[in-house]
């Protein structure tokens, strides 16, 4: 077979030669080894007080667009829905009533929008098959829970809130 | 009015001294077995509690008193906590015998270094690691605990068979030096190597017997149950071993002998097989007999962690025995080579003298 | 000092050796013994015979102890597996160690008890230099022919261990 890495050694099982078997010279190479780690630079990243940036393509916890005025984009069209290969999403439309203009900016909107994080395998098809600029992957890590049915996300968890960035990756959750 | 005689004074004082620094060094080995293991993996290791981590051993000394005291309801009650303590006591006894400096002059009296130098140290050395298997295997009798029990038995057959290779290559050595007593093996390592005036205190026993280090320094890992030899208490593999069922600062005792066991045994082969207290050069620097001796301690000390330093690169460079290899290698390897040791030197004593 | 020594160690000794015959676990019975070997090997460290005190704890509470506790730890022993003794082994048993003990207190009758008390306290013999010496001139066959013996003994062992071979 061909070696891609050219790092590969082949085995052959033969009988030890006398100074192998004393198995002396090579605990010596293994301690060489180790020793020369411990001088390497260390890969730890001091959690908490330093965090590793995120690769630009990162998929994270979903986020449901507002635009300028502060209207929700999504007008339950259900093309997410659809290209969710998870199955993950489930919509409830409902229809724009006479003085919601300012909440919503379309005429359809989604009554209820809700994301089964424990079935999302955050691929960003939603993102990709969404019209209308509604559904976004944001940087931030869908947080870990003991029960089940806090991994339901409604729109209290997934719609911007009001007053923050309007470009999805830049996204920040509200400061406590 | 004196109540006790002053030299009875001095050796509690030096009692006290070596009990508490055996003690806190081994109390700092479990810190820097971790950050020794962190270091050879590309790690940082334990740096939250105080800078560099110093406060980790007391951290982990307050959890294990902490814990939950369990004791078996099937257990032996009275020999469940006869054997972590056995073990404790015998790994504190041997540091009896090793001589830590030279003497000291002070207050116009000269004070030796050492608890006490009988003339059969190095038979002590063996008598109190031949009762340490004791704690193992009353502890893991004691747990009524089939898994322990096989742990028990596991450890005692591997500590009581590395004991004779051990006990064999320093015969050949105390056939070199002509004396049991550790202080006076120390003292005859002072002078040239070979005579050789520019190797002046460096007649190591170790350039004399290299195979017999070698067996003594190998049989040392598996008397204090260390990687390579770790099968006793081999979490991964094996159900824990002997201390299966302990918990809290009970199976503190346990781990914190093996540690205490580790300081005692760098502590002896650098005594036995480095030279000691004894520095190289140490006329020519032309300094008082005190200054000398805080300089020979400091020296030992030095030898005594980078044996413990060393005692932890083979813990994470080594893989696990197989237990059949184990006894292979004590048995038909260790064994063997230090009756060759023990001929040959025989033989180069009879030629040369 | 010595005195009191003596005594505590005395006392130890045959407290330790009752109570390997009293104990009704086998596993205490060892670890009974091994306080008894230590008792007495504190009563050769009195006698200045530091070499027979340290060999005493290497050999018999140091390995053949250990050995025997191996065993009865493997055994399982306990007090539904105890066989009932009949009574007349009973009373076989305790004439037969009575009669031991007879002999024994005639031997120590007949001994010179001054001799025994002056000569051996303060002397240097159990040291290891003079034991030696002494060993390997004086002694010199009989200690030989004790190791050809133990020799013997070990390959005996070892062939008990491959008999099996044979079958194979």
């Amino acid at each position: 077979m061909y070696s891609l890495s050219k790092k590969s050694k082949v085995v052959v099982k033969k009988e030890m030669t006398w100074s192998e078997k004393l198995y002396l010279p090579a605990i010596f190479q293994g301690l060489m080894i180790t020793i020369r780690h411990f001088f390497k630079k260390k890969a730890t990243l001091q959690y908490p007080e330093q965090k590793k940036e995120f690769a630009a393509v990162y998929r994270g916890k979903h986020i449901l667009k507002r635009d300028e005025q502060g209207r929700e984009n999504c007008t339950a069209c259900g093309l997410c829905a659809v290209s969710c290969p998870a199955e993950a999403i489930t919509i409830v439309a409902a229809e724009r009533q006479k003085g919601e203009e300012h909440l919503y900016r379309e005429e359809k909107y989604a009554a209820s929008y809700e994301i089964n994080m424990l079935r999302c395998i955050f691929c960003g098809l939603c993102e990709e098959a969404c019209p209308k600029d509604a559904v976004y992957l944001t940087e931030e890590l869908a947080p870990a829970s003991f029960d089940r049915t806090d991994f339901i996300f409604g729109k209290d968890k997934l719609v911007q809130p009001l007053g923050t960035s309007a470009h999805p990756k830049t996204y920040k959750p509200y400061k406590k | 009015m004196e109540i006790l005689p002053i030299e009875v004074i001095d050796k509690l004082v030096i009692i006290v001294a070596v009990f508490g620094i055996s003690l806190v060094i081994a109390m700092y080995s479990t810190l820097a077995e971790r950050k020794v293991s962190a270091f050879l993996q590309d790690r940082i290791g334990p740096n939250r509690a105080g800078i560099f981590g110093i406060f980790q051993p007391l951290a982990d000394g307050v959890k294990f008193f902490m814990k939950e005291e369990i004791i078996p309801a099937t257990a032996d009650k009275g020999l469940f906590i006869l054997g972590p303590s056995l073990s404790m006591l015998t790994a504190c006894m041997t540091s009896a015998v090793i001589p830590w400096g030279d003497t000291l002059e002070l207050f116009g009296r000269v004070i030796p270094l050492q608890v006490t130098d009988i003339n059969i140290a190095v038979l002590y050395v063996f008598a109190v690691v031949s009762i340490g298997v004791y704690g193992i295997m009353i502890g893991g009798w004691a747990s009524n605990n089939k898994f322990s029990l096989l742990g028990a038995l596991r450890a005692s057959s591997q500590m009581i068979s590395y004991e004779i290779a051990m006990g064999l290559s320093i015969v050949a050595l105390i056939m070199t030096t002509g004396t049991m007593s550790i202080g006076e093996i120390v003292y005859q390592q002072g002078g040239e190597l070979y005579g050789i005036g520019a190797l002046d205190g460096f007649a190591w026993n170790v350039f004399y017997q290299p195979l017999g280090f070698l067996i003594f320094m190998i049989c040392a890992f598996a008397e204090c149950n260390r990687t390579p030899f770790d099968l006793p208490e081999c979490e991964a593999e094996l159900v824990g071993g002997y201390h299966t069922e302990y918990s809290s600062m009970k199976l503190g005792f346990y781990l914190f002998a093996e540690y205490i066991n580790m300081f005692i045994s760098s502590a002896i082969m650098s005594a036995l097989y480095f030279g000691g207290f004894n520095f190289p050069f140490i006329d020519k620097l032309d300094l008082s007999h005190n200054w000398e001796t805080i300089i020979g301690v400091g020296f030992f000390f030095t030898k005594i962690i980078a044996f413990i330093f060393f005692f932890m690169w083979i813990r994470w460079t080594l893989p696990r025995f197989r237990y059949d290899q184990l006894m292979r290698l004590g048995w038909k390897i260790l064994i063997p080579l230090s009756i060759l040791n023990i001929i040959i030197t025989g033989l180069v004593l009879l030629l040369t003298l | 000092m010595d005195n009191i020594l003596f005594f505590i160690l005395s006392a130890l000794a045959i407290g330790g050796a009752l109570m390997v015959i009293l104990a009704r676990n086998p596993v205490y019975s060892v670890l009974f013994t091994i306080l008894t070997f230590f008792a007495i090997g504190g009563h050769f460290l009195l006698l200045n015979a530091q070499f027979l005190f340290i060999v005493n704890i290497i050999v018999y509470a140091g390995a053949i102890m250990v050995l025997f506790l191996y065993v009865i730890m493997m055994l399982n022993l306990n007090k539904q597996s105890e066989p009932t003794q009949p009574f007349f082994i009973k009373v076989i048993a305790a004439i037969s160690g009575g009669l031991l003990l007879i002999t024994l207190l005639g031997a120590l009758r007949g001994m010179d008890s001054d001799k025994v008390i002056s000569d051996i306290p303060y002397s240097d013999i159990g040291l290891v230099k003079n034991l030696g010496k002494v060993l390997f001139t004086e002694y010199l066959i009989p200690f030989e022919i004790s190791s050809v013996l133990f020799l013997s003994a070990m390959i005996g062992a070892v062939m008990l261990g491959k008999k099996n071979l044979k079958d194979h």
